[in-house]
């Protein structure tokens, strides 16, 4: 228990059950089911995005093309299968959008890896380049409706569970994509959790040198990570494709800094080497339903961003004044000794 | 003597020598592919008005990075503060001002924008010292929040329409030829080196840059010293948003977005280490002007658009790191950074 | 016939430009505790990495076991049960007690998968074995840094380790924390396994080794029983040179108090503690790691201000809350950890040593006035003798004597009356040390008031005219250096226990 009490991801889930009391109580609204379901569907993509940005900060870095790459992969792929007249599984864009990922994220790896770059510095001008590539040399323009391959529409439109509202009598519906983000968590957890590399992860998050001497293959984990941030943001496209039923190359531009607070907020620190997938998805999950209940909140949309940027500011500062907090406490402590009697007269020890 | 200083300006720094040797082989390519489109007086004086605004934004970057942190959010304040401005234009320079009104209210709104500079440069101070952030989450929220109050402030919409006054006020060639924004900049530029070569507050910045616990240990004000930093480049950003309005003649929220990015890829070519501690105005000079170099010889090309453009700075920020990686000889470093 | 785990003939390694190791050979028997020594730069640290498969040798034969091996590799070495601890333990603070300790079990095997039921059954039989009872879910960085070297020691045994190598191992442990250290190296040995103890300390030779091994510039000067060795010849075949040093005698009690402390507290650090310090005094704060020494040295410098009592600094009162205040009453204070805290390597030694008064070397709205900066520089690197061919090249470039001379060289700028130097020879080679000491000395004669803290009992009865010994935040003995032996100040610091040192 006292654990429990120690630990950052319950001051986060506490918030977070706070902030929902109170848009409840200023709305009414927020415990209906339609809402409760806007707010889950609204958090698939940006959670698979915690996923991989927990991942790479544990790691002791930090990437920030993770939004590029989910889109470039979102419209390479559908160009690619609107080109082939593709009739066949979404699971092919998947497996797609997971390879070019991959090999993206690969790129920003192999760059902070072998030369010992920076990696914000590194992905800052990855994300230019990938931009680059996608509305320069491919000229991405946004596709929709029925120009989308068939098969993310109507995977799009297969749910898990339905729901009527009936004051308007709009339907709002849990998409099958959801299990996508449920497996990616899984994966993610059992990696982290239970194999060599996914420790090693942490390890080299901690302290390299160290890992280095235990025999860890620093370079290449490094590699695998930021491969693996790729690979998870690649199928988070195509999810929010589907979704959404729209392809738009520079919607998710900006989404980055939300995530990396909100992973940063969940307990994961930015040092690296310690965290939790659970704290990271109630960052997550805090962040999404705070810009989402704006409006019930009654907080005109324009005030979104800035909302945003306060509560990253201050989750990320609170983070701060804790980890500041914990160091003092760490402080060497002298015990004591209890004051000796005055001694004898002339008395000296010796 | 005044020989041999010049020589030792030039050759003593490896990295000021490389970014002259790129400037020399970029104006060299440019001679040998559209010599005819570039080496115009129009050219010459359109690229002296563009590089100014991002310039001076890249020299509050830079000041930032030597403390040890860095600024994204230069671009977000200098919205902020020349949407206020505009505001304050708009609201006190009607139709039929006077030239004594009108210059009242530009001076109004110049005050204002460089108060905001000031004010956010100091909450980004004193979240990086005080609270500890990381400069990366500070500087990102905050950037988040000042373009927040922008949209709020202009509903999302462009301020156009300025005050005439305000726009001809920037275009004044002083001395006839030089456009304004190049003096200011030049201002700059000269007010930055007093302040990191020359006065003992910049060498407190590098000092801190370079390792803040012995800076404590050494008495230095280490919490103020980040602030005032952080403020310099606030007031940096105000003055680069003034600049960019001046030529844009509006404002808007989301202006200058790829300006970040740029600022980042100067100041890294520059030479100034992402580490913090170290960083030569020289070279960020100097790596302002390659860029727009590379900007307006990318412009002559009428197939490359704004995003060939993004892509290109990617490709040379990526470049210039590692080729700095692969010229590091390893050896501890006998030069002083 | 005896059993050798290591032996290391004629090893040779150049780098760029040095030799860092010439002809050097080194024996280790099984179960043996062997002493490696020798000065920063001997060669040592060096000798090590081949060892350990970290470098490879350009010459010589190393011999494993009985077996030869050439190109050996960390991973073979680790395999031939060869672990090397280094000072920082290479631990990592974010994982729990039991992943650290199993951690290299796992990589050396080349597991993919991971059983926790198995890493804490491992963990916690580990533990056992060396008598070491810590919560195996517990994350490593709550711990403190005599726990963080065992679960080093655990680590090493999981591996199945046939020789242990332990990098400086005492530096950061109290002197309880060695005495149980010693004991469980006692116990490894009793298991058989040999351990290569890396110390310049010539105590710890003494008291846990049975031979050793000295090295001066890469090459062997020595090696042999250490019941031949005693103190003298030892320092003259770590450093080749005899010294010669009669106790500073000084008579101060005429001389102003410069600095006077009364009833200062401070939480967790200490209590109650008064004392006087008279210009031209050097005295000595005699304490080990753990008394709350270093806590008194930043209260008095400023960093972790007391609570309660005062500080009185040629006859005002100051109330020293901030490290300026410290300054501005004419305190200064040399670090401990001097790369960290002291210097700013990658910056210039002319740097280093105005960085403290850059204020006043001002002209005009806060310009430096250059040429009053040069000449600063140039005045103080003269006088402490800072031996650089430029003052413009960054600090790190310098020996660990000099580095300490430019942090003084700091404190000397600003005209400190007060100078607190906390462990000022640690890392210093022994003829820097006694260079410094000299140093200190002549400051002491232009009427500075010294405060040495140090647990370096030659060095405290060589230096200093007076001794304060302090123990679990208090002060216990308050002595003038001639009424007072090094054996009793030992007895004193230790609590009662013998601390064992040898008898010249």
């Amino acid at each position: 228990m006292k654990r429990l009490v120690k630990m950052n991801e319950t001051y986060v889930f506490v918030v977070l059950a706070l902030l929902c009391l109170l848009v409840q109580a200023r709305s009414g609204q927020f415990f209906r089911v339609y809402n409760l379901i806007d707010l889950l569907v609204a958090l698939i993509v940006p959670a698979m995005f915690a996923l991989n940005t927990h991942v790479v900060i544990a790691s002791g870095g930090i990437d920030v093309s993770f939004p590029c790459i989910a889109s470039f992969c979102m419209y390479v792929v559908t160009r690619i299968l609107q080109m082939i007249e593709y009739q066949g599984s979404v699971v092919l864009a998947f497996v797609m959008a997971a390879v070019i990922g991959a090999i993206m994220g690969a790129l920003n790896g192999w760059l902070i890896a072998s030369f010992r770059l920076p990696p914000l510095i590194v992905t800052l001008g990855t994300q230019s380049l990938f931009t680059g590539v996608l509305m320069g040399v491919l000229e991405a323009i946004e596709i929709s409706g029925s120009k989308l391959p068939s098969c993310i529409t109507s995977f799009g439109l297969q749910r898990l569970y339905e729901t009527v509202n009936p004051e308007n009598n709009i339907i709002t519906y849990i998409p099958t994509s959801l299990l996508i983000l449920v497996g990616a968590v899984i994966v993610t957890y059992v990696i982290l959790k239970h194999t060599m590399f996914g420790r090693s992860i942490f390890a080299v998050g901690n302290d390299e040198n160290a890992a280095l001497r235990a025999g860890i293959p620093v370079k290449r984990i490094k590699i695998a990570v930021y491969c693996y941030a790729g690979l998870v943001a690649g199928v988070a496209g195509i999810v929010r494709m589907c979704i959404t039923k729209f392809c738009h190359p520079t919607n998710l531009t900006g989404i980055e800094m939300e995530v990396i607070a909100a992973v940063v907020l969940g307990g994961t620190s930015i040092a690296g080497g310690k965290g939790s997938i659970t704290g990271a998805m109630l960052g997550i999950a805090l962040i999404t339903v705070m810009s989402n209940s704006l409006l019930l909140l009654g907080i005109p949309v324009q005030w979104q961003t800035f909302c945003t940027g306060i509560l990253i500011i201050f989750g990320t500062g609170l983070s701060a004044y804790q980890a500041m907090r914990a160091g003092k406490k760490l402080m060497r402590r002298t015990k004591i000794q209890p004051a000796e009697k005055p001694a004898a007269e002339g008395g000296q020890t010796a | 003597m005044k020989l041999k200083r010049i020589k030792s300006f030039v050759l003593d720094d490896k990295n000021f020598l490389g970014l002259l040797g790129m400037m020399l082989v970029l104006l060299i390519v440019i001679s040998i592919i559209r010599p005819a489109k570039f080496y115009t007086s129009n050219n010459l004086v359109s690229m002296l008005s563009q590089f100014p605004q991002y310039g001076i934004m890249s020299l509050g970057v830079m000041i930032a990075m030597i403390a040890g942190g860095i600024d994204l959010s230069v671009v977000g304040l200098a919205n902020l503060a020349t949407i206020s401005a505009a505001l304050i234009l708009q609201a006190m320079i009607p139709e039929s001002a006077s030239s004594l009104q009108a210059a009242g209210a530009i001076i109004l709104a110049i005050a204002a924008a460089l108060l905001i500079g000031l004010v956010g440069g100091m909450m980004n101070g004193l979240l990086v010292s005080m609270l500890n952030v990381p400069a990366i989450l500070a500087t990102l929220g905050t950037f988040q929040a000042y373009t927040g109050i922008c949209l709020v402030l202009t509903g999302g919409n462009i301020i156009s329409r300025l005050p005439s006054q305000f726009g001809d006020a920037m275009g004044v060639k002083v001395l006839g030829v030089i456009p304004l924004p190049i003096v200011i900049f030049a201002v700059c530029v000269l007010a930055m080196w007093i302040l990191l070569s020359k006065s003992a507050f910049g060498k407190k910045v590098y000092m801190i840059g370079t390792n803040r616990r012995a800076a404590t240990y050494s008495g230095l004000n280490v919490k103020g010293v980040i602030t005032a930093a952080y403020m310099v480049s606030g007031v940096l950003a105000a003055i680069g948003g003034l600049v960019m309005m001046g030529r844009m003649n509006s404002a808007k929220a989301d202006y200058g977005s790829s300006y970040t990015m740029q600022c980042i890829l100067i100041v890294v070519l520059g030479g100034v280490d992402p580490a913090g501690g170290s960083g030569k105005l020289k070279g960020v000079v100097t790596a302002i002007l390659i860029l727009q170099v590379i900007s307006s010889g990318l412009n002559m090309f009428s197939q490359i658009n704004n995003f060939y453009k993004q892509l290109v700075w990617g490709v040379v920020l990526l470049s210039v790191m590692v080729i700095k990686y692969l010229a590091a000889t390893g050896r501890p470093s006998r030069q002083i950074r | 016939m005896l059993d050798y785990i290591l032996r290391a003939t004629d090893i040779e390694k150049h780098f760029v430009g040095v030799k860092a190791l010439n002809k050097v050979h080194i024996e280790i028997r099984k179960g043996e505790i062997h002493c490696l020594a020798g000065e920063n730069g001997s060669g040592k640290s060096t000798l090590i990495k081949v060892i350990s498969g970290v470098h490879k040798s350009d010459g010589g034969v190393l011999e494993i076991c009985g077996k030869q091996v050439s190109q050996l590799s960390p991973k073979e070495a680790m395999r031939s049960g060869i672990q090397v601890i280094y000072q920082d333990f290479s631990i990592f603070p974010g994982l729990t007690v039991k992943e650290n300790i199993v951690f290299y079990y796992q990589t050396a095997t080349g597991a993919k998968w991971i059983n926790w039921k198995m890493i804490r059954g491992k963990a916690m039989e580990t533990m056992a074995l060396i008598g070491l009872h810590l919560d195996p879910d517990e994350l490593v960085e709550n711990l403190s840094v005599a726990d963080k070297q065992m679960i080093a020691i655990a680590r090493a045994l999981v591996n199945d380790a046939k020789l242990i190598i332990m990098d400086e191992p005492t530096t950061a442990l109290t002197h309880r924390e060695v005495q149980n250290l010693f004991r469980v190296i006692k116990g490894l040995q009793e298991r058989g396994i040999a351990i290569l103890f890396v110390s310049h300390k010539i105590d710890e030779v003494f008291s846990i080794s049975e031979r050793f091994t000295i090295l001066r510039n890469g090459e062997n000067v020595v090696t042999g029983d250490t019941s031949e060795l005693n103190r003298e010849n030892f320092t003259s075949y770590m450093t080749g040179r005899q010294f010669e040093r009669d106790s500073y005698v000084r008579d101060v009690t005429d001389n102003a108090v410069a600095m006077e402390v009364r009833n200062l507290s401070l939480k967790n650090g200490f209590e109650d503690i008064s004392f006087q310090v008279r210009k031209g005094e050097i005295l000595c704060i005699v304490g080990l790691l753990g008394s709350g020494r270093t806590e008194l040295a930043l209260s008095l410098f400023g960093i972790r201000p007391a609570d309660k009592g005062s500080i009185t600094v040629n006859e005002k009162t100051h109330a020293i809350r901030s490290v300026n205040a410290a300054m501005a009453a004419g305190i200064g204070y040399l670090p401990e950890d001097r790369l960290t805290e002291g210097l700013f390597l990658l910056r210039s030694i002319a740097d280093n040593i105005i960085v403290s008064e850059l204020d006043a070397l001002t002209k005009g709205p806060g310009i430096l006035d250059e040429k009053q900066c040069t000449a600063e520089v140039e005045r103080w690197g003269k006088e402490l003798a800072i031996a650089t061919p430029n003052y413009g090249n960054a600090v790190q470039t310098l020996s660990g004597g000099n580095q300490q001379r430019v942090v003084l060289a700091k404190w000397l700028a600003r005209d400190m009356e007060v100078l607190i130097l906390n462990g000022p020879t640690v890392g210093v080679d022994i003829g820097s040390k006694h260079d410094i000491y000299h140093i200190l000395e002549k400051l002491a004669a232009q009427d500075k008031a010294i405060i040495v803290i140090s647990d370096d009992l030659p060095e405290v009865m060589m230096l200093c005219n007076h001794v304060m010994v302090m123990k679990d935040g208090r002060f216990i003995g308050d002595f003038d250096i001639g009424n007072i032996t090094a054996e009793k100040i030992a007895v004193m610091v230790a609590g009662g226990e013998k601390y064992e040192t040898m008898e010249d």
